[in-house]
């Protein structure tokens, strides 16, 4: 399952979604919006996203775990649109043989999803909105 | 030819797609917007074609869908 939704993630989708008889183990990791950035307070999020090239980033994500980090199965879904406090924004579901390739894998998607998957965040704080960029 | 554009790059020019003249590569493309939209001289981003990454050395024929991509923040 890949996908960009705007409406609440089915964490529990994503994570069947990865299910295998061969598949001993599956990862999931969730981000939640914080209510807090650099210790300034932040009231909610907007994400927008490019969504034809997002999608084409998370199959290339998924199938990059698949060659490279030891997955077998690999689900993530991003949400955009207007976040509260709480809300899921992602969700990345990866199920392997044996633990180790899928805490490895887990943690390469959503560290390479930050970098190069063409989502972008605005945190809103009571004085306004400032894009983040967490890779200037 | 219509370059797209998003985030803080659509707030800074005040649109979300510019027309320009197809240039030849994605380096001439990068020299034309920054003389064209000051607001973005200055401004970090890389340029998608097609979806997909690409250098400035890359060409263009003038049928691609091009796009500027501001420091992304997903996640």
């Amino acid at each position: 399952m890949i996908d960009v939704v705007e409406v609440d993630i089915p964490v529990a989708e994503v994570l069947a979604a990865v299910d295998g008889p061969g598949e001993g183990a599956a990862v999931l990791f969730v981000g939640r919006v914080r209510d807090a950035t650099a210790g300034s307070a932040v009231t909610h999020l907007d994400y927008e996203c490019y969504r034809e090239m997002a999608l084409a980033e998370l199959a290339a994500l998924a199938s990059e775990a698949k060659a490279s980090h030891g997955a077998a199965a690999v689900s993530i879904v991003h949400r955009v649109g207007r976040l509260e406090i709480g809300d899921v924004a992602v969700a990345i579901a990866v199920s392997s043989a044996h633990r180790p390739a899928a805490y490895e894998a887990s943690r390469w998607i959503i560290d390479t999803l930050k970098e190069r998957v063409p989502i972008w965040k605005k945190e809103w704080h009571d004085d306004g909105g400032v894009w983040a960029s967490d890779h200037p | 030819m219509q370059v797209l554009l998003f985030a803080s790059l659509a707030e800074l020019v005040g649109s979300r797609a510019l027309d320009v003249e197809a240039p030849a590569t994605v380096g001439e493309l990068v020299t034309l917007l920054n003389s064209g939209w000051p607001a973005l001289a200055g401004q970090s981003y890389r340029v998608a074609v097609d979806q997909t990454y690409a250098g400035l050395d890359q060409s263009l024929s003038g049928a691609e869908e091009v796009a500027l991509i501001p420091p992304v923040s997903g996640g």
